[in-house]
């Protein structure tokens, strides 16, 4: 009975400390195996075409600096954040000159019966902003716009120092796209 | 009243948590930042030497209110929140939230969505139970598994980061389908990943599961019994680890479960192995589902989401509805009840992570210190969702 005992605890020693010699295979196997890490700075990662980062707008096909956006708000009401302010442009006084480029969604129905056939003016934002700090990346916005006028850019490498940092004026980095050239995200 | 020095002891929770009649007891707190509690859980034990006699966790130190946010927010803007409540398994969380929404409102989901409900949120249990396997080695002492989980567990990543847009906080689900639809450079990527994992798994059951130090901080440690997960009410891989052989997804089928084949891992050794094992185990058989179900899904009906979905200022209909489902740490329950009005009247949230928290002050009693870690790493808490 006791030699029983002390062949099994023999045997349970040996066989754990096996285990580490096999579980130091393994991680000299891995040593030897090339980096799955990557350096940062110096090399980037290459997957971030699908990432979403914080939202943008889109300009009109032909007008690149301005948005698509018709201030319908219904980005704002539905954010779960309330992280979006949308200012619309004050309508001039004088009879509005009909503008050729106002897409088709903007003519309501009560511009079409009137008398005289005049386009609404267009509706644009004066100030469109989203405050990053407070979003939580839902894409709800992104799915409720009726133009597409919202989509999320590809922003990974993002830093600042303060809270301000982070509130962004969306139509001044629309207007610094289409001047870099379209097709830029 | 109490004396100035004893005032000056530790908070009213210490103060209330006398010492016992014994003079050779010494309380001691265990975090709220400590790195084998994974998050901000704080446990106060009472130590005799170096066993527990003791312990009572303390709870709320990342209270956000989730469930009083349900009743200010509408019903689809509470959909984020679901990715906050557990982060590592957001998308069980979004699963179940919908679930209930939509059983409530009696919205139709397109099979392709279902589907795709289903691969996404059996990939995100992968990568939660990875994450659990790095974390509970790195609590017991062993540093290297962790990156070995990271490195899989980002290709995981990797691949929800596609239909998802984000990598952790996912909102996914949406009530009537899913936010996108998926390509098929994920269904490759997803196959190449199971069959990549496979081979990975030997590898750690070599390094880690076999290894003698493992097996000593773990075999018949933390014993919890079939009356005791019953009592406390834990689900998921703690009971299954208690031989209990429960698993939501089979045993109250919601979404379409019943179409694939798959085991529930039981285990009848009670102990921190048993729960390990199980966990092992239940990612062999989550790869196994996905399979069946990228195999089905371009036989699937339908888009990714109903067109008749409900938009964001959607009123879910008076009435109230549970759903529960199978989350990577047990059963996830939602109750959500309705006036008819913008935001849900009452929204409950049952996490599993609470019931199996429980569990902890009367297992701890009796075992040593250093143990209480391995029994606290094998319960796979996320705090968050404990708090809520």
């Amino acid at each position: 009975m006791n030699a029983c005992k002390t062949v099994k605890a023999v045997s349970d020693t040996v066989k754990g400390l096996w285990s580490l010699v096999v579980g130091l295979k393994v991680t000299g196997k891995n040593y030897v195996s090339p980096q799955l890490t990557i350096h940062y700075p110096r090399k980037t990662v290459d997957n971030i075409e699908t990432y979403h980062g914080h939202i943008e707008l889109v300009g009109k096909p032909k007008e690149p600096a301005v948005p698509r956006c018709i201030c319908c708000m219904l980005c704002v009401t539905s954010c779960p954040s309330g992280c979006i302010t949308v200012v619309k442009q004050k309508e001039p006084k004088e009879p509005a000159r009909a503008s050729a480029d106002a897409p088709k969604e903007m003519l309501g129905e009560v511009g079409e019966k009137k008398a005289p056939p005049m386009a609404k003016p267009a509706k644009t934002p004066s100030r469109w902003k989203l405050n990053y700090n407070l979003c939580s990346l839902c894409g709800t916005c992104v799915e409720v716009c009726p133009v597409k006028s919202i989509r999320f850019s590809n922003d990974v490498y993002i830093a600042g120092y303060s809270q301000d940092d982070f509130v962004y004026d969306l139509l001044a980095r629309l207007r610094e796209q289409a001047g870099e050239g379209e097709g830029d995200r | 009243m109490l004396k100035l020095d004893e005032r000056l002891q530790g908070d009213s929770y210490c103060r209330h948590f006398e010492q016992g009649p014994d003079s050779g007891t010494m309380i001691i707190n265990m975090g709220p930042q400590h790195p084998s509690t994974h998050g901000v859980l704080r446990i106060i034990c009472e130590l005799e030497g170096e066993y527990i006699r003791r312990a009572e966790p303390v709870l709320g130190y990342i209270h956000r209110m989730h469930e009083k946010m349900g009743e200010t927010k509408s019903w689809w803007q509470f959909l984020p929140n679901m990715g906050r409540t557990d982060y590592l398994h957001a998308m069980g969380w979004g699963h179940t939230y919908v679930l209930a929404v939509e059983r409530l409102a009696e919205i139709e989901v397109p099979e392709r969505a279902e589907y795709l409900r289903v691969i996404a949120t059996e990939l995100n249990r992968i990568s939660s139970h990875l994450l659990w396997w790095g974390a509970y080695l790195l609590d017991l002492g062993a540093f290297t598994p962790i990156m070995y989980a990271f490195a899989d567990r980002e290709i995981i990543l990797d691949l929800l980061q596609e239909p998802t847009g984000s990598r952790l906080t996912y909102c996914y689900h949406r009530f009537g389908g899913v936010k996108a639809d998926v390509s098929e450079a994920f269904v490759q990527g997803v196959r190449d990943f199971i069959r990549y994992e496979r081979e990975r798994f030997p590898m750690y059951r070599d390094l880690v599961t076999e290894n003698i130090i493992l097996r000593k901080r773990v075999e018949g440690i933390g014993i919890i019994d079939k009356d005791m997960c019953r009592r406390y009410g834990a689900t998921g891989p703690v009971c299954r680890g208690s031989g209990i052989d429960y698993d939501c997804r089979r045993d109250e089928p919601y979404s379409i479960y019943d179409r694939f084949d798959f085991r529930i891992p039981v285990e009848h050794g009670c102990d921190a192995m048993a729960r390990y094992l199980v966990r092992m185990e239940e990612m062999e058989q989550s790869m196994r589902i996905i399979e069946q179900a990228l195999d089905q899904l371009p036989g699937a009906d339908g888009k990714h989401i109903s067109k008749k979905a409900p938009k964001p200022n959607f009123k879910a209909p008076a009435g109230e509805c549970y759903a529960a489902t199978e989350g990577a740490r047990g059963k996830i329950g939602i109750y959500v009840a309705s006036d008819g009005s913008k935001t849900p009247y009452r929204i409950k949230l049952r996490a599993p992570g609470y019931c199996n928290l429980s569990l902890f002050a009367e297992l701890a009693t009796g075992t040593m210190l250093a143990d209480a870690v391995s029994i606290l790493g094998s319960l796979d808490l996320v705090i968050p969702e404990i708090d809520r």
